[in-house]
């Protein structure tokens, strides 16, 4: 077996750029996933918003990270040709919220974030259409939106490029410690290395446990949201936050990075990965938009979704076990995780650089941009047909994605070998349609690009068929 | 590339639009997204199509054949895998295909047959887990019906639209227990034929007034809550109910497909989601028509077919200069119990026009009044008028002077 230095365990968007980060270095790495795909859990599922960081505590980690995260996602996005767009945020407040509005300024200044206090008039100018009742906010120009799982993907095929491995379908089952080695068992494997990066979501905790580090207690909060078409995508230009409360940022209005505007999410107590949506938490979506968003259109919703957080504690957690050695344990990395991400992966190789010799590595593959259909110019598109007559054929026509972008994407560094994969991947069914016409197009593509059969090709996690057999072809069993 | 007629899709109303501006002596192509004309006729396999068309019964195939074969006999030009990126005011036609790769078609006259697509789970706030096994009835159906796979053997439907009584039937026959259908409103929203044929003659009960409260399972269906609904369509909670499935049909409404509008400076109707028309199925963009399900969602196909042919001869006459449009236009609205009323727009002069509407609840004994200001034109009697089945009725034109309403007697 090849020596290891690093096992990343998790491959959401923390582990995925800390494998990134690796890559870059001499240090080998490995990422294990327990499902079919990164991005599985929290980070196929959250707002997508890079926050600008002024409402963390000053002096957390939640701040720290926040703040640098921001700062790293910009130029990020450029090299992993990554969707996101820095547009800005405004948390609004009626009248009465001008406390709060002040509080959020102050702890922005703290943190060293740009903030500023708008009234209602300066407030329009950003966003005309935020309710009648507001009368303040706090602008937060260097916040922004980001598409969360496409982000997850990018830095895995890069670090992929780059030398570093990703097992799939890799549920941890044991970890031990000896010889100052660690060696992880898997469902589909068993890896050793130096060091153990924990970075497992929701089910760090668990990790930690297995591992004899540290113990913590976790709780779990979802959050629903509503998915509107992109006809809708222009109605919105800055994430509209209400003032935050006790139980998180509260249910936004937002632009997403790839052109659809979403509400949400609530934060209802839950089970860890019980990502069900509710009548009750639709309810409460639409009751607290109308309170900071004037129009929402409910008749364009094409999606609702939810994911969970993951909450230990009142901060996040990235430090080396006090418990056992060379293990880095990451928990409780709910909002803002998703903006802190990039910094996160930086400060863990400097952990590692406390202990190992880190040398930056020469010659880096850069991520090649992929090519989109809706990015070609006419004479770019037709030379590229001639070569290859896939690029004329759209399989999605809502989002207008071509066969070859499917086999580009079944081909990738990390292959998508589903039809949520293929959907993260490309936007073929995430359009208003959702999958309706194109679905079984992928399917039927997805299986013979792999060689499967189709009732072998999933739509998404575990034995998620969506052709269960062949007609007929079993009835005498049935 | 030049045409006279260019028509976007080549579905049954497009090939007849096809036809009929063929016959006019225009030159004509159809432009055509999938492998095969046809449209969703090809993966409608059951009977049915065409007793008031051909006065006779056809499956969908079968229905699209007799088109086909038609077209396939003149010089219209089929494109296949023929995408419409974009439509520009001035009648440029954007298309994209593998063998031709993208170019721009200058046409003189567009005749809109992009038909539509399904509500989906999304679209209905669906609550609950989002796994496999959730399908729209038409997604369902052409992987059974085309591609030959069974989607689930334990099977609950959600709506009462045409095509998911149609795949009771068909799952039904493939030997998946279809456990029940849940229908929203309290009346159907499909054929009664369909409700006769598909449900009642395979005793599957259809709940009227019930809908989803939850649906359960990851990565798979596992099952699904149901509850009847109070008057303001909200959920009786207490009287929930479970039922165990693998799999989830949807039918609970068809969406006129016309994105390609988005942006345009053209005419829609908020309650057919269609373009507004006149008589000829233009719109308000000239040289721009309309017909099929992408104007309104037809329950028979004889009617998409008959409306197409208007579409398509007008079309032709309006790209060789032979359109008389120039009469006094007056509208046709619909009020008190009618939901819609198609074409929008009339003409004065001579002959007769048809005039489709579609009510929005069931009515029993009622009368349909046609009125021309306070002068009633027609007067019709109905036993039973439901919204799942569209009516029509004959004006004299010459009796048309001013604007005209279609309502129901209180």
């Amino acid at each position: 077996m090849e020596k290891l230095d690093c096992i990343v365990i998790g491959g959401g968007v923390v582990g995925a750029l800390i494998l990134d980060e690796l890559s870059k270095t001499n240090l080998k790495a490995i990422l294990l996933e327990k499902e079919n795909d990164v991005a599985s859990g929290a980070s196929r599922a959250n707002s997508g918003i890079v926050h600008a960081g002024y409402d963390c505590t000053p002096g957390t980690n939640k701040a720290k990270f926040n703040v640098e995260g921001n700062a790293l996602m910009w130029d990020l996005v450029k090299e992993l040709h990554v969707p996101a767009k820095q547009c800005g945020s405004i948390v609004v407040a009626p009248k009465e919220g001008l406390k709060g509005i002040q509080e959020l300024y102050d702890k922005g200044i703290k943190n060293g974030v740009k903030v500023e206090i708008l009234n209602r008039e300066q407030t329009l100018k950003i966003e005309p259409n935020i309710s009648d009742e507001i009368e303040y906010s706090l602008y937060a120009p260097e916040a922004g939106i980001v598409s969360p799982y496409k982000l997850t993907i990018a830095a895995t095929d890069r670090a992929i490029l780059n030398g570093a491995r990703v097992v799939l379908e890799a549920e941890v089952k044991d970890l031990s410690y000896k010889d100052k080695e660690w060696t992880v068992a898997t469902s589909n494997g068993s890896y050793t290395a130096k060091y153990v990066i924990n970075c497992a979501g929701a089910g760090a905790a668990k990790i930690n446990d297995l591992a004899g580090a540290d113990h913590y207690e976790t709780e779990f909060r979802r959050g629903d949201y509503f998915v509107l078409d992109s006809t809708e995508g222009k109605a919105v230009s800055t994430v509209i936050f209400p003032l935050p409360t006790e139980k998180g940022k509260g249910i936004l209005v937002a632009p997403t990075a790839d052109g659809n505007v979403i509400y949400g999410p609530t934060s209802i107590p839950t089970n860890e990965g019980d990502t069900g949506t509710t009548l009750d938490a639709f309810a409460e979506i639409r009751k607290n938009v109308s309170l900071t968003y004037k129009c929402p259109n409910y008749r364009k919703v094409i999606r609702t979704y939810a994911g969970v957080r993951t909450i230990v504690g009142h901060d996040f957690i990235v430090e080396y076990s006090k418990k056992v050695p060379s293990f880095i344990q990451i928990l409780g990395i709910c909002s803002p995780g998703l903006s802190s991400a990039p910094a996160i992966a930086k400060y863990v190789i400097k952990l590692l650089a406390e202990k190992e010799d880190v040398k930056v590595k020469e010659n880096l593959v850069p991520l090649p941009k992929k090519k989109k259909l809706l990015e070609l110019t006419d004479d770019e598109l037709n030379a590229l047909i001639k070569e290859n007559e896939s690029w004329g054929r759209i399989v999605c026509r809502c989002e207008k994605v071509t066969e070859a972008e499917i086999i580009q994407a079944i081909h990738s560094p990390l292959p998508a070998t589903t039809v949520d994969a293929v959907k993260r991947r490309t936007r073929a069914g995430m359009g208003r349609c959702q999958g309706g016409f194109c679905g079984t197009r992928v399917i039927e593509i997805l299986a013979r690009e792999t060689g499967k059969t189709i009732p072998e090709i999933k739509k998404d996690m575990g034995e998620s068929q969506i052709a269960i057999s062949r007609i007929k072809e079993d009835s005498h069993e049935v | 590339m030049k045409y006279d007629v260019v028509v976007i899709g080549g579905g049954p109303a497009g090939m007849a639009a096809a036809l009929k501006a063929k016959e006019q002596g225009a030159s004509v192509v159809i432009l055509e997204r999938d492998v095969r004309l046809g449209g969703i006729l090809n993966q409608c396999i059951h009977n049915g199509f065409g007793l008031h068309y051909f006065g006779e019964e056809l499956t969908g195939p079968e229905y699209a054949n007799r088109f086909k074969t038609k077209v396939e006999q003149t010089d219209i030009k089929v494109m296949l895998e023929s995408m419409v990126l974009g439509i520009s005011e001035d009648k440029v036609v954007t298309v994209l295909s593998p063998k031709e790769g993208l170019v721009h078609i200058e046409a003189k006259a567009i005749v809109l047959a992009m038909g539509c697509r399904e509500r989906t789970a999304g679209a209905i706030a669906l609550p609950g887990t989002r796994p496999a096994g959730i399908y729209t009835a038409g997604a369902a159906q052409k992987i059974s019906n085309m591609d030959g796979y069974l989607v689930g053997k334990k099977v609950v439907i959600l709506g009462s639209g045409d095509i998911g009584l149609i795949m009771a039937r068909r799952m039904t026959l493939e030997g998946a227990e279809v456990k029940l259908v849940l229908e929203l409103q309290p009346y159907s929203s499909g054929l009664k034929r369909n409700i006769v044929q598909c449900l009642n003659d395979f005793n599957i009960p259809l709940y009227f007034s019930h809908t989803i409260t939850k649906v359960e399972g990851m990565p798979r269906l596992t099952g699904l809550y149901y509850a009847p609904v109070d008057e303001k369509m909200q959920p009786i909670l207490s009287e929930e109910k479970y039922v165990e499935c693998d799999a989830l049909l949807l039918s609970v409404g068809l969406i006129p497909e016309n994105d390609l509008l988005n942006g345009m400076n053209v005419q829609m109707s908020n309650i057919t989601s269609g373009a507004v028309v006149d008589e000829y199925r233009m719109t308000s963009l000239e040289g721009l028509f309309s017909c099929g399900n992408v104007l309104h969602v037809h329950d028979l196909v004889d009617n998409v077919s008959e409306e197409a042919e208007i579409a398509g001869e007008c079309a032709a006459k309006y790209a060789l200069g032979k359109l008389d449009n120039k009469g006094t236009k007056y509208n046709v609205k619909a009020i008190n119990g009618v939901r819609y009323a198609l074409p929008q727009v009339v003409y004065g002069g001579d002959g007769k026009v048809r005039v489709f509407f579609r009510v929005g609840a069931e009515y029993r004994n009622t009368r349909l009044n046609v009125k021309c200001g306070d002068e009633v034109l027609l007067t019709k009697k109905y036993q039973i008028v439901a919204p799942g089945e569209m009516q029509h009725i004959d004006l004299d034109k010459s009796k048309i002077t001013g604007d005209i309403t279609l309502e129901l007697e209180a």
